[in-house]
């Protein structure tokens, strides 16, 4: 590029990209942006993943940033292409992913002139991105795409919109690319209250049965090494949400596995109990806290987060810290090095004990069949045989719930999952954004019949990309959390949750030119996973048939307090007793 | 309770619906909202009026403060300050009721701004209690339209923080 050129608009957007440091967008060609697709068909620096659905470009730009931490970036049309975006940029909000979605849009004279193929994307995607822009000149272009990509990193990270019409897109003038960002209106704040943090220090000093509650700012701000320093050092068990897991390695003694709905029974124990809760990164979703009113009744709560609007949200707190995990947890951990004395070992040693007894007491299990697959013993496997070195997808679910609770995770970054949207059909196009991003790594997206037929067709994405991706379906025939609910909580009313035609996912797989395996019996189990994750060097859908009574336990009823669980062995008990009045 | 809301914004295409936006999102009331250009015409100056207990409030200007267009949120009611409110009435009275009409005019320093055969169209400011003292006594007048503003507010200079 010569200075004192003048560029088009396309080529401004293009050259931001590459200062932006992108080397791939995902996205879908149209009428409307065809000047920048023109400039991408010979363009050395940047590679566009053609996927074959708007919303899975969008998963998987996501699912890009989410192994990365760098900011994935979409490129789509205007109106239906702009429109099929909407649902993957609501899950990267909810679950606070870094993404760049830029829409074309109809000339500037012909906004709002419900023109072909116009959809006001600005209006439509406000509540759900962090910033939306529409650029009406070309000489702000190159100021909005630095704005757009520092919002998107920065602070809570989210997804931004640009929207760019037609008209901008072929529009010359001086690039000029800023070197700073003036967003007055715009300043994360990052470095903790010094005070707060010493009162934080000295109540975990004085707390006799702590639990830190680890969410998704610990991966995000990448706290990973603190939290473990915080945790072993002051010795206190560690609960990660599932946005949270792989912040803490589950491997550790201190870890608690999961809490709430589907949480562990000590983890749920744990918080009830409590004396002082350490919120880390996370925002009390009534996932994880149930019944507000009942949740950790006797607990002091310290909460550390980037964001205020999630602090008093839900729950109350007492000591309120605003600030970037790692920042907070660099600090505190100082403080309670230097200015704290206690023998920690000694302070915890009857609450870990208390913990260790509810670990024995209600392990994570489920019962053992020679007859049929049980889906938690396909997950058991998938972790027995990659031995944690993978990246895990799921889609949403039981699928999800059971990969959650039946894989350790001990790296952050390795389970990705749409947490606060719970988006059924985000795994599999999400683990083509994180193959991309890692070509030599294991991507496993653990999914069930219903959530993968949700975009399926990026099949033909992970093959033409030679993409390994390896799809491992929990095919039970039904939507088996939807199943779930009914059997407990609708009298088995099973209304239009089991899938009556089911697609041969062998045949699919293969007609996409991927392969396809399938097991029907448990012994199958082991020789498909190590066929498909290991021998198959291409895409892979693997097809096991499993128990369709199989439910996740524990279960926390919606709307109850987190200890209310019920257990799998409640269910054999209510069975027995059904079983005794019929013989009565 | 009852809380004026000041905030300074970048005077930019769809703050307002971003504003509005986020009210009606998550659930929270708006009594009223005018907005108006500040000096420097980059920025704008907006009076929002809510309810809510203090939890709400909170959570309002938390999440107010966190639109990136927003630069500056005060919730003035914590502190001394002015508001005011203008309206413009048009009553019907009586023809043995005009002058009671624009006597209760001048004791509320309303000024008469326009009138015709059978009715006087009124402006008036003030703070709330007056507005509505002067709505009440208007109101067996014959009133045939009403404009309100909405509130507009200002801390007093001296009493900050």
């Amino acid at each position: 590029m010569k200075a004192g050129m003048k560029l088009t608009g396309s080529e401004i957007l293009i050259e931001c990209l590459k200062r932006e440091g992108v080397k791939h967008l995902f996205g879908y060609p149209g009428g409307v942006v065809l000047n920048i697709f023109d400039m991408l068909y010979d363009d050395k620096d940047i590679k566009l993943i053609l996927t074959r659905h708007e919303q899975g470009a969008v998963h998987a730009a996501d699912g890009y940033a989410r192994a990365t931490g760098k900011p994935g970036v979409v490129l789509v049309t205007s109106g239906p292409g702009a429109t099929n975006t909407v649902t993957g940029i609501a899950t990267a909000s909810m679950d606070s992913v870094p993404l760049v979605v830029i829409t074309g849009q109809v000339p500037t004279m012909l906004i709002g002139n419900d023109a072909f193929q116009e959809a006001d994307i600005v209006g439509i995607t406000r509540p759900c991105t962090k910033h939306n822009f529409l650029v009406k000149d070309v000489n702000d272009l190159a100021v909005v795409v630095k704005e757009a990509f520092h919002i998107a990193v920065t602070g809570r990270p989210g997804p931004v919109l640009i929207d760019l019409p037609k008209d901008v897109t072929v529009g010359k003038t001086d690039f000029v690319w800023p070197e700073k960002v003036g967003l007055p209106g715009y300043k994360p704040k990052l470095e903790g209250n010094k005070w707060m943090i010493n009162q934080a220090a000295h109540m975990i000093e004085k707390a006799r049965k702590p639990v830190i509650v680890a969410g998704g700012g610990v991966i995000i701000s990448g706290a990973y090494k603190e939290l473990r320093e915080l945790a072993e050092h002051t010795q206190v068990p560690v609960t990660t949400t599932l946005m949270g897991i792989g912040g803490f390695p589950e491997t550790n003694k201190l870890s608690l596995g999961m809490p709430g709905m589907h949480g562990t029974y000590y983890a749920n124990k744990a918080i009830q109990e409590s004396d002082l809760l350490i919120a880390l990164g996370m925002r009390f979703d009534d996932r994880v806290t149930g019944k507000t009113d009942s949740f950790a009744p006797t607990a002091s709560i310290i909460h550390i987060d980037i964001d205020p609007t999630s602090i008093r949200k839900n729950v109350r707190v007492d000591i309120p810290i605003v600030g970037d995990v790692k920042r907070v947890l660099t600090v505190l951990n100082k403080t309670l090095k230097t200015d704290v004395k206690a023998q920690w070992g000694q302070v915890r040693k009857a609450w870990l004990k208390q913990i260790d007894d509810w670990k024995k007491e209600r392990p994570l299990t489920y019962t053992k069949s020679e007859a049929t697959i049980k889906p938690q013993f396909v997950v058991e496997k998938i972790y027995e045989l990659t031995k944690g070195d993978a990246i895990i997808t799921t889609e949403v679910g039981q699928n999800q719930m059971w990969a959650a609770q039946f894989y350790k995770y001990d790296v952050p970054r390795s389970f990705i999952t749409s947490g606060g949207l719970g988006t059924m059909g985000f795994g599999f196009p999400a683990a083509i954004g994180a193959q991309l991003a890692f070509p030599d790594k294991l991507v496993i997206d653990i999914a069930g019949d219903g959530s993968i037929q949700m975009n399926i067709q990026e099949l033909a994405t992970a093959v033409l990309n030679k993409l390994p991706v390896k799809v491992v379906i929990l095919n039970n025939g039904f939507l088996g959390m939807v199943r779930q609910w009914q059997e407990l909580f609708y009298s088995e009313r099973y209304s239009y949750s089991r899938l009556d035609v089911v697609p041969d996912f062998v045949k699919v797989a293969e007609a996409y030119g991927a392969a396809g395996l399938r097991a029907t019996k448990p012994s199958e189990v082991e020789d498909v996973l190590k066929e498909g994750l290991f021998k198959i060097k291409k895409t892979v859908f693997m097809d096991f048939s499993v128990d369709w009574k199989e439910k996740v336990y524990p279960m926390v009823p919606s709307g109850a307090p987190i200890d209310h669980m019920l257990f799998e062995e409640d269910e054999v008990k209510e069975e027995k007793k059904k079983r005794l009045k019929v013989v009565k | 309770m009852r809380h004026t809301i000041t905030l300074l914004v970048e005077n930019k295409f769809g703050v307002l619906s971003r504003i509005s936006g986020l009210f009606s999102g998550r659930g929270y009331n708006i009594e009223s909202l005018s907005v108006g250009e500040e000096i420097d015409p980059e920025y704008s100056q907006m009076t929002i009026v809510t309810s809510g207990d203090d939890l709400i409030i909170e959570q309002i200007t938390k999440q107010l403060n966190k639109l990136v267009d927003v630069i500056k949120v005060t919730d003035v009611t914590e502190f001394e300050h002015v508001e005011r409110e203008m309206i413009i009435i048009k009553v019907t009275p009586k023809p043995e009721k005009k002058t009671e009409v624009l006597n209760l005019a001048g004791i509320f320093r309303g000024r008469v701004v326009d009138s015709s055969e059978n009715t006087y169209t009124i402006e008036v400011t003030g703070d709330e209690k007056k507005i509505e003292a002067f709505i009440g006594l208007m109101k067996p007048m014959g009133i045939k339209d009403l404009v309100r503003t909405g509130k507009v507010a200002i801390l007093r200079e001296g009493y900050k923080q």
